[in-house]
């Protein structure tokens, strides 16, 4: 039993891997509609992984908010806006050092962090992704980031209804 | 005896596991339960399938389908045997794919609308110890593997390449994004009650009963106003009329699945009814007490007998009021569900956490719970309708 999780975990990873490099470089079509498609697959390879650690609840909602809502209203504007097939643009160097800063910063906090924690004892260990102790947690101990979030996505909503009026009073 | 009955399934499960070695268990009891869920769900949507086109009948006066039986023999059946041409056709008939298609996509719509479908069974406790998988976050699951159906309606409109289908894809899926918000809203007041989102734990709470009537939770004011808002967001994102608009036939010919015929249009309408029957089944979870009696001296009947039974009513009303309710329009039907819906969903969650804080005062919480909805319900309706002068109506017949 613990082989056929280990094994699942590989099959899971390398299928998100995959997906994810086909969203962005996908050699047989350069669609908007299949990078969607693989973002989709990459969801819901992402929650495969999420199970396997026995955090249910949180893959329901990686497929419920990211495949489920996100990814529709992707292909809701994609369908709206009736995109034609990308071209091949040059890299504007500009953009290329933007993009490479960024990934490099991102690895760095992920290298980062693989160092720091060792095998076996994460810092949420505890919470085992029971739905309870992960609400309790992030009303408690995490509430600060939970509410910023929410704060956050308010603000988004509020200018989002704010861009979409014809004409300001 | 009555016990038995009642756990026949499951001790033949148990019975049949045990010839087997300890090894195949765990394979075996999994393909033992969906094998028979997957068997009696197609089955009944065969069935309704008839029901449905002889209830339409009998409400616009006409017959509906009662000349095919059993084949090869004289039995007629009132025309129940109808589904075995039906289903017969659509196997032999030509699959055609547009050229212009995206033929893997246009392939696999279909796919991506029956498999999470059909996963969404998995969390239905159609009996007493009858779950296929019972964990923890059960109706969240429930809500994010049909959230997948979405996918497969913008994958079916889109890739058909043809102005119906993407119109109907279009509109179903700001449908199916709107009416899901009250969907999940009223199923929340639920789950905050119960405090788990394990559909056991939801039946379980509804068990028993006071003064002859049961404890479902139907029968509170908040429970009341959650069902009703579930069951029409349960027709809308079923796309059944009078929500139908993503298939309207005089509009679309038939909506996102236009460009498909054969065994795929069957794939599509299997999987629309066996959304239905999985809404409805979660809703009866929810709302009406899962498979417990309704009355005290029922309960000899057996579980599964009961989650049948509201299943067959909640399907007749809903083919009901096919057969009675005009389609609406694409505005108005945007403006129920953020104007109306929405708010009143918004609402009920108060009301419900009203309910919880004032356990233990008797008929009061009635009172402050019923007069919470009502008073939303009334000032909403009007606030709504107050820009509109909708005279009298006014009927002429023909001399």
């Amino acid at each position: 039993m613990e082989n056929a999780q280990a094994y699942l975990f590989y099959v899971f990873a390398a299928l998100a891997v995959i997906c994810a490099i086909m969203v962005v470089a996908n050699p047989f079509s350069r669609s908007p509609v299949t990078s969607a498609m693989f973002l989709v697959l990459t969801m819901g390879c992402l929650a495969g992984l999420f199970t396997l650690l026995h955090a249910f609840f949180l893959a329901a909602v990686q497929i419920l908010v990211y495949a489920g809502a996100v990814m529709v209203l992707f292909l809701f504007v994609i369908m709206l806006l009736d995109l034609k097939e990308e071209q091949r643009r040059q890299v504007k160097s500009l953009s290329l050092v933007a993009g490479l800063v960024s990934v490099g910063a991102i690895l760095a906090i992920f290298v980062r962090s693989l160092i720091a924690t060792k095998p076996g004892e994460g810092a949420l260990a505890n919470v085992e992704g029971s739905t309870s102790k992960l609400g309790k947690l992030l009303f408690t101990q995490y509430l600060l980031p939970f509410e910023i979030v929410s704060v956050l996505l308010l603000v988004a909503m509020v200018g989002v209804v704010l861009l979409s009026k014809k004409d300001l009073k | 005896m009555v016990e038995s009955l009642d756990q026949l399934f499951v001790n033949l499960k148990h019975w049949a596991l045990g010839f087997l070695p300890e090894a195949l268990q765990p394979l075996v009891s999994a393909v033992l339960s969906i094998v028979p869920l997957v068997a009696v769900f197609g089955g009944l949507f065969a069935i309704v399938t008839i029901f449905e086109r002889k209830g339409l009948g009998r409400i616009q006066n006409r017959y509906g389908p009662n000349r095919v039986g059993i084949p090869f023999t004289d039995i007629r059946l009132a025309g129940f045997g109808q589904f075995i041409p039906d289903g017969i056709k659509a196997l032999i008939k030509e699959d055609v794919v547009p050229r212009a298609a995206d033929k893997v996509v246009h392939f696999l719509a279909p796919v991506v609308l029956l498999i999470p479908v059909l996963l969404t069974y998995a969390v239905l406790p159609i009996g007493r110890n009858m779950t296929v998988v019972d964990f923890d976050a059960g109706v969240l699951f429930f809500f994010s593997v049909g959230a997948a159906v979405e996918i497969s309606v913008f994958m079916a409109g889109w890739s058909s390449r043809n102005k119906y289908s993407l119109l109907g894809a279009m509109r179903g899926i700001a449908q199916m994004i709107s009416y899901e918000i009250p969907l999940i809203l009223s199923a929340v007041t639920v789950i905050m009650l119960v405090g788990s989102l394990k559909t056991s734990d939801i039946v379980a709470a509804q068990a028993g009963f006071t003064a002859g009537l049961p404890n479902w939770f139907v029968l509170t004011p908040w429970g009341f106003a959650g069902f009703v808002m579930f069951l029409i967001a349960a027709l809308a994102e079923s796309n059944r009329a009078p929500f139908d608009l993503p298939e309207a036939e005089s509009e679309l010919i038939a909506g996102y699945f236009t460009e498909y015929s054969g065994f795929k249009f069957a794939l599509f309408f299997l999987g629309e009814y066996l959304g239905m029957f999985a809404i409805i089944g979660l809703g009866i979870t929810l709302f009406l007490g899962g498979w417990h009696a309704p009355f005290p001296f029922l309960t000899w009947v057996p579980s599964y007998v009961w989650f049948m039974t509201k299943l067959l009513a909640i399907v007749f009303f809903f083919i009901w009021v096919r057969g009675t309710l005009p389609r609406l329009r694409m505005d108005q039907l945007m403006s129920f569900a953020w104007k109306f819906m929405i708010p009143m969903a918004l609402i009920n969650l108060v009301v419900a956490a009203v309910w919880h804080f004032m356990a233990g005062t008797g008929a009061a919480r009635w009172v402050v719970c019923a007069l919470l909805i009502a008073g939303p319900y009334v000032l909403l309706g009007r606030g709504l309708m107050e820009n509109k002068h909708l005279g009298k109506r006014t009927y002429r017949f023909a001399d």
